[in-house]
């Protein structure tokens, strides 16, 4: 592995983003602003019943419009090759699995021509009585298996994970404990709601498709969109430099592709199509709805004796998608008696898709709101009781931890936020009509590495590297950061190296999803650097030859992979005001004290991180999404409904990291930063709120209903 | 989203015979709330008659220290106007309570007064709703109740009025000037809309053709303090669960004058004229305020979903009258 480590010149700066200032003025070009000449555009048509069969179709209104080229329907729909992934079999069967599904498209030379006569369609439905509540206590909660969606791993859950672990003899330790808690915690499905909407623009020339399309790995919807069609991947180019936002909603699924896709093809001209915002409440995926059971056991000097944590969790019936909501449980504190557990409710519901930390984000939601409940029964510092029952390894395998600072964030991060000055008691202070608590908890996210990146270095004589991987930017700075990766493994100032992402006609590249980017594309550009050297000593005498040099490597292995757990760990610790006649929560600041391994660009980094706590108190006190039993659709899918937090509801957030590099994760020593920051504001939140009012949400999000006095 | 005719009229008088004789028009002004339901189709007229040019959007001294102000005065303009931050400061508080910076340019003080519910069920028409097709059923009577009415619903609809501009303009007692085919008339603001009854299709009184050409502040008197407080789901940029416009006069320990107008709780925006009935000469304190606003409340007919509007409203009823009560010592 290549060490670049010794010699840090543009990592750790704080570089400005290499694509600031095209965002800024708005020359970005964003997936359907990409010029294609005599382009037609596509609306879709939805299902307006949630479980069942189309019966009849009626098009003759909608085709007889001016300007309309063909409506597509399972009727007519071209024959899809069978998917694995059986969200991408659009229009290929008149079953109904969820309400808002495609159930066809209007193909139009005008947006406004394909919309009208969207209108005009009319389906008749056979439906079946549809299931969409999910229980703790149904009948039909089953095991999850093969729902691992990452790279090759096996495994029951989308992380790889196996749904269940059982360490020792948790329940007879439970009922002997002299502390105990038994507890349990929801949260709400939530929607990703990226600003940009899902868009692809699509045309066939000579057998092969180009999608430009907003996605979170190009590579991997190549690899989508080819399986599906058909067609040899090599035929199949997506491109997507630019990407506004995705927070996992654009790595799955790609079924509005391949439905433009599928028109392009019929209609013989490239089609354009961007999701409405209410559309992308039904099609585009969402975090499930989480039930969870919590047990602990300590005993009189507050150590923890056993740890239980039991989930069950929407899913749909379409497909059998798995979140990680107790993995995090099996790592974070020690206890010789463990038990975690995952069930799946199959819904007649729009698929799910990982969200914004997937599973960690709801799981620490439960686990640390539970870890405030028991260090207040053990009658402990919420602090301290973390810190006496933190692990030496890993307590389920048994590894050692790749690097583990989190004691450090929980002392460093209390030192910051004042935490020694705080009075324990609940409902003790005030200020006029505010009551004002403070609360801490935990964070924690994996960081993996994941397969299927390579890249590719071309120099010239006068030193320019031109650096390829077809990675992706959601916004976060990757462009940035590549650079400053690759100026460093080259041994050369940041000017002479340019970068280029989002295009499948470059080397593969992993999806942006995880908090696996910068570590798997990172190594990557690292082992074509260490190639490149090499091959110019070796070869060329360590001159660039005239016609330039060009190398190629893939992400080499890391054998410290299997011999180490590798996460990103963090403390966060949140002051709130709630208003003692009305319920409503304030956060007047947010503090995040970060183990990230080696922060490749502090300013890019904190930005992700203050993000990331940004939406961890967006799911605490705002989001929601609200599904009717009785239609089975999300009522408030809009911007005017479904609440994320507005610039008015955040003020004071800072995020800080503690110095350390990782020896194991990579050759740069960096750790995922992407998602960490999410997780465990939540509860952090939820914390605070009982230290201001004495009353425990268990409940997200925690609304003022909920504390109305 | 259906095509449409977009039309100007050269007056106010042609464009209310336009619209009059145009069975599927509508005025556009704003927009603001039209084009997103003409997006969704909750909304399909032919023909659009853009009135914006033709009303005033003018703020005018009336002879008895009030105020006219034009229909087409931008919500952020009246919001800004200094004559209504000094005199009417609950209204100026209101109208930036609502919205975004960015709807309240385009937004009109007519446009505001006519914006439809935002009841998730009216604007999503793959769902029943007595309001959008009538006779369908109400979704949100056993649906997400959350946003809905706690007072005045009947069985039929249970959506709210979103405007907060509106319910300050109730408790400061102002009307509407509305033109017709049979001319001009005037309506108190709180007579200007309805409760849903039988018909929650008729948002208002206004007969089809008629347009509001301006509404009209009374002088402000001695109603100060006042003030307009908004309780909701974030900081900005949501509908109110609850809001309360007040303004409150004490002397000697006495209320001497109180206005009290509730938002987020009606389909109209709600005068609490019996709060303020047992207010008047009571005691000024806290126990006063509270019974009022229980007196107030007594006939609130909640659902299950927003039985929490009752203690919020009542709540915030108190803490904005006695806030009031020590601003004015």
């Amino acid at each position: 592995m290549s060490d670049v480590r010794a010699r840090p010149h543009a990592i750790g700066s704080p570089m400005d983003r290499i694509d600031g200032a095209q965002k800024v003025t708005g020359t970005a070009t964003y997936a359907y602003e990409w010029p294609v000449e005599h382009a037609v555009h596509l609306y879709p048509l939805q299902s307006t019943i949630a479980a069942g069969r189309i019966t009849s179709v009626d098009t003759a209104e909608a085709e007889a419009e001016p300007g309309v080229l063909t409506v597509l329907t399972h009727l007519n729909a071209p024959s899809l090759t069978r998917p694995d992934d059986p969200e991408l079999a659009v229009l290929q069967t008149d079953e109904v699995a969820w309400r808002g599904q495609f159930t066809g498209a209007v193909v139009a030379e005008t947006l406004e021509a394909a919309r009208a006569a969207a209108g005009l369609v009319r389906f008749g439905y056979a439906p079946r009585e549809h299931d969409v509540v999910l229980r703790a206590d149904r009948d039909d909660l089953r095991k999850p298996e093969h729902a691992a969606q990452f790279g090759s791993a096996p495994g029951d859950l989308q992380d790889g994970s196996p749904a269940d672990s059982l360490l020792g003899d948790a329940d007879a330790a439970l009922d002997s404990a002299p502390v105990r808690l038994d507890a349990t915690y929801t949260t709400p499905m939530y929607h990703n709601n990226p600003m940009e909407p899902h868009t692809a623009v699509v045309s066939w020339d000579d057998g092969a498709l180009t999608v430009y399309c907003s996605t979170q790995g190009s590579s991997f919807s190549q690899m989508l969109i080819a399986g599906v069609l058909g067609l040899p991947p090599d035929r199949v180019r997506v491109i997507s430099p630019h990407v506004g936002g995705g927070f996992g909603s654009k790595v799955y699924p790609h079924s509005y592709a391949v439905l433009a896709a599928m028109a392009a093809r019929t209609v013989r001209r490239p089609v354009k199509f961007a999701l409405t915002r209410q559309q992308m409440f039904a099609l585009v995926g969402y975090r499930p709805a989480s039930i969870q059971r919590i047990r602990l056991a300590a005993d009189g000097d507050g150590r923890l004796t056993a740890i239980a944590h039991e989930v069950a969790e929407q899913t749909a019936k379409a497909k059998g998608y798995a979140d990680q909501v107790a993995v995090c449980t099996r790592l974070m504190y020690t206890a010789p008696h463990r038990r975690t557990t995952h069930r799946l409710a199959p819904l007649d519901i729009p698929v799910p898709t990982i969200m914004r930390a997937p599973g960690e984000g709801q799981g620490m939601f439960a686990l640390e709101s539970a870890m405030d409940e028991m260090a207040l029964a053990c009658g402990m510092d919420p602090v301290e009781f973390r810190i006496r029952n933190e692990p030496e390894v890993h307590p389920e395998s048994g590894l050692p931890f790749s690097s583990r600072h989190l004691v450090a964030c929980l002392r460093e991060g209390a030192r910051r936020a004042g935490w020694e000055r705080r009075d324990p008691a609940p409902r003790a202070r005030r200020d006029g009509r505010w009551l004002l608590g403070s609360g801490v908890a935990a964070s924690t996210y994996p960081s993996p590495r994941l397969p299927g990146s390579s890249a590719t270095i071309r120099v010239t004589p006068d030193g320019h590297h031109r650096v390829l991987i077809a990675a992706a930017d959601l916004g976060t700075g990757t462009w940035t950061t590549l650079t400053q990766i690759a100026a460093d493994a080259l041994g050369v100032p940041v000017e002479q190296v340019e970068v280029r992402i989002g295009d499948t006609a470059l080397p593969p590249a992993s999806v942006a999803g995880f908090s696996s980017g910068i570590s798997s594309w990172g190594s990557s550009i690292c082992a074509a650097a260490e190639r490149l050297r090499q091959v110019l000593e070796s070869d060329h005498g360590g001159t660039v030859p005239a016609q330039g040099l060009e190398v190629t490597a893939d992400m080499p292995a890391n054998p410290d992979e299997d011999r180490y757990a590798m996460h990103s760990f963090g403390a966060q610790f949140a002051e709130v005001r709630v208003d003692r006649d009305t319920g409503e929560v304030r956060v007047a600041r947010l503090l995040g004290m970060f183990d990230v391994g080696r922060v490749i660009n502090p300013k890019t980094v904190r930005s992700q991180l203050m993000g990331g706590m940004t939406q961890g108190m967006s799911m605490a006190l705002y989001e929601h999404s609200v599904l009717d039993p009785r239609f089975g659709h999300v009522v408030n899918h809009d911007f005017g409904q479904y609440h994320i937090a507005a610039n008015a509801d955040v003020h004071a957030v800072e995020a800080h990291w503690v110095h350390e590099r990782d020896p194991h994760t990579n050759a740069m020593g960096s750790k995922g930063a992407g998602e960490v920051g999410i997780v465990g504001t939540a509860a952090a939140i939820a914390n605070a709120v009982y230290h201001a009012t004495g009353v425990r949400v268990r409940d997200l999000p925690i609304t003022l209903d909920k504390l109305l006095p | 989203m259906k095509p449409f005719r977009y039309e100007r009229a050269d007056d106010v008088s042609s464009a209310v015979t336009a619209l009059a004789e145009e069975p599927e028009a509508a005025f556009l002004a704003g927009g603001t709330n039209l084009v997103d339901l003409m997006r969704l189709e909750v909304a399909t007229p032919e023909v659009l008659i853009d009135v914006r040019r033709l009303i005033s959007d003018r703020i005018e001294e009336l002879p008895d220290g009030g105020l006219r102000i034009g229909a087409a005065v931008p919500n952020s303009d009246l919001a800004a106007d200094d004559r209504v931050r000094r005199r009417y400061p609950m209204l100026s508080q209101a109208l930036l309570s609502g919205a975004s910076g960015q709807l309240r340019n385009v937004a009109t003080t007519g446009g505001n007064l006519l914006q439809r519910t935002r009841c998730p069920y009216f604007q999503n028409v793959t769902t029943p709703c007595n309001k959008r097709a009538p006779g369908s059923g109400c979704s949100a009577l056993e649906g997400h109740q959350r946003d809905m009415a706690i007072l005045g619903s009947s069985p039929a609809c249970v959506a709210t009025h979103p405007s907060d501009m509106a319910v300050a303009l109730a408790a400061l007692d102002a009307a509407v000037t509305v033109r017709g085919t049979d001319g001009e008339r005037r309506i108190p603001v709180t007579a200007l809309h309805r409760l849903p009854g039988d018909t929650p299709e008729r948002d208002t009184v206004l007969a089809r053709g008629e347009l509001i050409t301006g509404v009209e502040l009374p002088p402000p008197a001695h109603l100060i303090p006042s003030r307009y407080r908004k309780v909701r789901d974030r900081a900005s940029f949501a509908f109110a669960l609850v809001s309360v416009a007040a303004a409150l006069d004490v002397a000697d320990g006495t209320v001497r004058e109180v206005r009290i107008a509730l938002g987020g709780v009606a389909h109209k925006p709600w005068r609490a004229t019996t709060a303020e009935s047992a207010l008047h000469g009571a005691p000024a304190t806290g126990e006063s305020f509270r019974d009022a606003a229980a007196a107030e409340l007594a006939r609130a007919t909640p659902l299950p979903g927003n039985a929490f509007k009752v203690p919020l409203a009542r709540n915030t009823m108190v803490s904005v009258l006695l806030e009031l009560l020590e601003e004015g010592r």
